[in-house]
């Protein structure tokens, strides 16, 4: 690899952990919150892709991106709402649920979603940060949508929002004493549901990213498992929504390390590269995982504890 | 009343069906018969129906088993495409052996890779502390990328043009259907059938299964009573891997005839939810994945008489299993406080009790 | 369909749904529709590989005289032969197309054993004489041949004599288009090289995106693709500023200023062949295949950029395929690791199958299978 080839392959690994991240950090946002919660939502996919197809349709029949951006976020909370709701009834398994909203979210979207394959909708601006240089690259690399500095600004607002503030602080406790929660007298089921709620606006929003923006159209094959990845990446983020921003990125990039390492001429293994984000998160689990000790940072309520 | 959560569920799934189709303009009762008629209303739809549940009683087995011990296990569909992979290339190395033998070989050989793999993800919770959930699912994502390297990699058959596969299976190592005339479903149902009872006798009616049962109910009480817990553990996962890897071999020798990307279509995804509409009992799993495959068997007429998109088995699909969950647990609580109300009848309402 | 049709259509099915029950042989009467049903893969609005044969279908829907049927998203496990076999039990379908590489063995061959009265017309399956039945036959088309003229044209229009080409797998209709390519673009300067990544499946848009981008910043400045949907690829080239080929159908709206021109299908031709075969009662077509002359594969009109040398050299080569005077793959040919797959003097003809069985990469790829 010549230098050139180098710098073209780091360039392609930070443009791609921007481009390809950004829809991994709003799901793991929305992941992020909900576990925090106590519950956890594997139905992320489902509303990832139903948010994708409403933004889309909303966006072109509308003529606004950024509407579409919001009904997206609004599908997702609506579906939000019903896995927070079914999930407060006893003895429903919410990774159950999860799975059959997966089913219901996909099938929804792939059934009113037909009609919106062909036209096209109008697309989300980008900034472009890379006008000082001349090299088309890093103009390209350094064009970021604004979806990417609403997550950033979303992530540190969240960050601090979780351990200064007063929401931040009952959401944590009914995450992690719902009893403690509820003798304090809040009402640890209604917080668990507006939790679920939120984290389904914020994996629309992340769909809407993928339909609007990057790759920027509506079919049946543009999600590829982003939103049941989440569930991984909040564990590889420790629960922690600015790490979350991080982990974004590296699942971002390590999406992108396949076709970066071809388009530079290594083209052996391409399957084994699609699997770096599991393989590293899995290295991440057993690295700090121990026995009878649950992980740093996990809620204690949440089922994947239990 | 176990059946009652199950009835109520259909009824209401099936009602918000037709709503969802009408709403639309779309021939909703039309559609509905048709997915009776697609789905078991004929002996063409009943061998399409058991045809397509086949797999999936053994992928629900992977979730089920595990379950009883308290473990939510979502990573079928890896034991399933390693199982199958194992199986199509265990005779290229395995030569000389009577088919009979060979195929009774791989059987084994797929369940030993299945049950290996998902043994590992019970193996890394009991003795790492590795959530097994994410884990499972970790590994799965890990076994297909692994398949894929493998079947396009190393293992092509050379000749497969298109489509790369592994070897194509000699003719004499592909099962054939129960009956070629009168019933046309390949024998990975009886196996599936067969599988399933095994493990309600494992699960209901041996000291192992009750032993389970403590396990899956309180780890502390299982051990203060000197159970090996997680041999016990380790057990079901590697019992229900092997279904799953079991899966992968009949659809290697039944259908397919070599490994290939179509392995992975999501049969382990299927069996996650029909393990838990079958409240991981066993027998109920043939029962629910017999209702997935009749709905999936009706997407077919749907499509051609209808014009309707195939997403709407999906769909319904979704709204059974939403509603189902749903219906459970109000079912359970329409029963408690059915309950509380006669024992407090004369007593004031008490606060409603939060459940977590 | 108005409800007036589908309530005759429901009255027949239905009818056909009871004489299907009861152990039949069709004698085909002259006035009976023809059922004709087709099985695709994928979903049928992809701006790709199914929407291809979809259209291809609307047109046959509107033949006289038949019924077409259709089943979209259907893999390539026993639910295909399901599928069929539903078609001809339920719906009393007469002739199959199927659409997927994947669904011809053992799939469409083994329906076709049970149902010998059906005929089954596979796109791009090998169809062997000595071993398959005769109701089954297989159709394709010389893609490769509207893929060198978008060799040409590209060849023309790159100013950095590199061009990008995103795949979905290292299969031989894939190679065999990458090198048509490549030896399209090198006719017109053999200092042209061709970067090629595989996603690893058909359909992959995320990462079919980033190996656009990842393309563009390696230099390439033509990009073109065989996935199932190039739209994604064809949208991103046009962002960057960059020219595209397209392929399967016309990607020319998604991209007014930078689409160069595409290799597209003609399925209409090899669907009517068939069609009226099974209407006239003849023997099926076992291998039928074509090129652009025989109208099975066209070139998608000439963007609005493409300059005039470079229309000038894709026409004539272009009226010399259609007149059956051109050879693509010919000697002296060698793969990009130097090795000789053609010697000098030898010629393949497009219809020979070895060129089905491709599994090489010619001298100006960059990229290794």
């Amino acid at each position: 690899m010549g230098d050139l080839d180098l710098v073209t392959f780091l360039l392609a690994l930070l443009a791609g952990a921007v481009r390809v991240g950004t829809p991994f950090l709003f799901v793991s946002l929305g992941e992020c919150l909900t576990e925090k919660s106590g519950r956890i939502n594997l139905g992320l996919e489902g509303i990832l892709v139903a948010g994708a197809m409403t933004g889309y349709a909303v966006a072109y029949l509308s003529g606004s991106a950024w509407t579409g951006v919001l009904a997206a976020g609004g599908a997702g909370l609506l579906l939000g709402l019903l896995h927070g709701i079914v999930c407060s009834l006893p003895r429903v398994n919410d990774i159950a649920f999860g799975i059959a909203l997966m089913l219901l979210g996909t099938g929804l979207a792939f059934f009113l979603g037909k009609a919106f394959i062909q036209p096209q909708a109008p697309m989300l601006p980008s900034i472009s940060l890379g006008a000082w240089s001349d090299d088309g690259r890093v103009r390209s690399a350094l064009n970021i949508n604004m979806l990417f500095f609403i997550g950033v600004a979303l992530a540190i607002f969240l960050h601090w929002g979780l351990r200064s503030t007063r929401w931040g602080l009952v959401l944590r406790l009914v995450g992690d004493h719902s009893e403690s929660a509820q003798a304090l007298g809040y009402r640890p089921l209604r917080v668990r549901v507006m939790a679920t709620a939120v984290g389904g606006f914020l994996a629309g929003v992340g769909g809407s990213y993928l339909s609007l923006y990057y790759p920027g159209s509506w079919n049946e094959g543009l999600s590829s498992g982003q939103g049941l990845m989440a569930v991984a990446l909040v564990i590889f983020a420790r629960w922690q929504p600015l790490n979350c921003l991080w982990a974004s990125m590296v699942f971002g990039a390590a999406g992108a390390i396949g076709p970066a390492l071809q388009s530079v001429g290594i083209s052996s293994g391409y399957y084994l590269y699609s699997a770096a984000p599991y393989i590293l998160t899995m290295a991440v689990m057993l690295a700090t995982c121990r026995p009878n000790r649950t992980l740093t940072g996990a809620p204690g309520e949440l089922s994947l504890n239990r | 009343m176990p059946g009652l959560p199950t009835v109520l569920s259909i009824i209401s799934s099936f009602a918000l069906f037709v709503l969802f189709l009408a709403f639309q303009g779309k021939p909703a009762f039309e559609a509905l018969a048709l997915v009776f008629e697609g789905a078991f209303g004929s002996s063409f739809a009943w061998e399409n129906t058991l045809q397509r549940a086949a797999p999936l009683m053994l992928t629900a087995l992977c979730v089920a088993l595990p379950a009883r011990a308290g473990l939510i296990i979502i990573g079928g569909e890896g034991a399933l495409v390693l199982g199958g992979l194992a199986a199509a290339t265990l005779p290229l190395w395995l030569t000389g052996l009577p088919p009979l033998a060979t195929l009774i070989a791989m059987g084994m050989v797929a369940m030993l890779v299945g049950g290996f793999w998902i043994g590992l993800n019970g193996w890394l919770r009991q003795k790492r502390g590795l959530n097994e959930t994410i884990g499972s699912l970790l590994l799965s994502y890990i076994a297909i990328a692994l398949f894929n390297h493998l079947v396009e990699g190393p293992l092509r058959d050379p000749s497969s043009l298109n489509k790369p596969s592994t070897v194509g299976l000699d003719y004499s190592l592909m099962i054939g259907m129960i009956s070629e005339d009168s019933f046309r479903v390949h024998w990975g149902l009886v196996a599936g059938i067969v599988a399933c009872v095994l493990a309600y006798v494992l699960v209901r009616h041996s000291v192992k299964g009750f032993a389970l049962d403590v396990v899956g109910g309180n780890v502390r009480t299982a051990r203060m009573l000197g159970l090996p817990v997680n041999r016990l553990v380790i057990l079901t996962c590697v019992l229900g891997g092997a279904a799953a890897g079991l899966a992968g071999m009949y659809e290697v020798s039944a259908v397919q005839g070599s490994a290939n990307a179509s392995l992975i279509v999501g049969y382990g995804i299927s069996g996650i939810l029909v393990s838990f509409a079958a409240r991981h009992n066993p027998l109920a799993i043939i029962v629910c994945a017999t209702l997935v495959g009749g709905i999936e068997a009706s997407g077919s007429l749907l499509q051609r008489r209808l014009d309707l998109p195939d997403a709407t088995t999906l769909i319904l699909q979704g709204l059974l299993f939403t509603n189902l969950l749903a219906w459970e647990a109000l079912v359970g609580r329409i029963t408690q406080w059915r309950i509380r109300l006669e024992e407090h009848a004369n007593k004031s309402k008490g606060a409603e009790v939060q459940h977590g | 369909m108005s409800d007036l049709d589908r309530r005759k259509f429901l009255k027949l099915a239905g009818l056909i749904g009871i004489t299907a029950a009861m152990p039949f042989s069709f004698a085909r009467a002259a006035d009976k529709p023809l059922v004709v049903g087709f099985v695709y893969v994928g979903a049928r609005d992809d701006f790709g590989y199914n929407q291809a044969h979809a259209q291809a279908a609307r047109i046959i829907r509107s033949m006289p005289n038949v019924k077409v049927i259709e089943e979209e998203n259907v893999p390539e496990t026993s639910a295909v032969q399901q599928a069929m076999e539903a078609m001809i039990r339920q719906d009393g379908a007469e002739l199959i197309f199927a659409t997927s590489f994947g669904y011809f063995d053992p799939h469409v061959l083994r329906v076709a054993q049970r149902y010998p009265d059906v005929r089954f017309a596979h796109c791009g399956g090998l169809w062997d004489e000595s071993k398959h039945p005769k109701n089954v036959g297989s159709f394709f088309g010389y893609i490769d041949e509207g893929q060198y003229l978008n060799g040409v044209v590209a060849g023309h229009m790159s100013k950095t004599k590199r061009i990008g080409f995103i795949a979905a797998k290292p299969v031989a209709q894939v190679l065999r288009n990458i090198n048509a390519f490549t030896l399209g673009a090198r006719s017109v300067d053999p200092e042209i090289t061709t970067t090629v990544i595989f996603t690893g499946d058909w359909s992959l848009p995320v990462r079919e995106a980033e190996a656009a981008n990842g393309l563009i910043d390696q230099g390439c400045d033509v990009l073109t693709c065989h996935v199932d949907g190039p739209k994604v690829i064809v949208e991103t080239a046009e962002r960057r500023g960059v020219m595209s080929c397209g392929y399967h159908a016309s990607q020319a709206a998604l991209a007014p200023n930078g689409y160069l021109t595409g290799a597209e299908w003609n399925w209409e031709t090899p669907y009517r062949a068939h069609v009226e075969a099974a209407q006239k009662g003849e023997t099926m077509n076992n291998f039928l295949r074509g090129g652009l002359a025989e109208g099975f594969v066209k070139a998608s009109d000439y963007g609005p950029n493409v300059s005039a040398e470079a229309r000038e050299q894709a026409d004539a080569v272009k009226a010399s395929m259609i007149a059956g005077e051109f050879t693509l793959f010919k000697g002296p040919l060698k793969d990009n690791k130097g090795n000789v797959v053609l010697a000098e003097g030898e010629a393949l003809g497009q219809t020979d199958v070895v060129l089905e069985q491709m599994n090489y990469l010619v001298e100006g790829v960059r990229g290794d299978i």
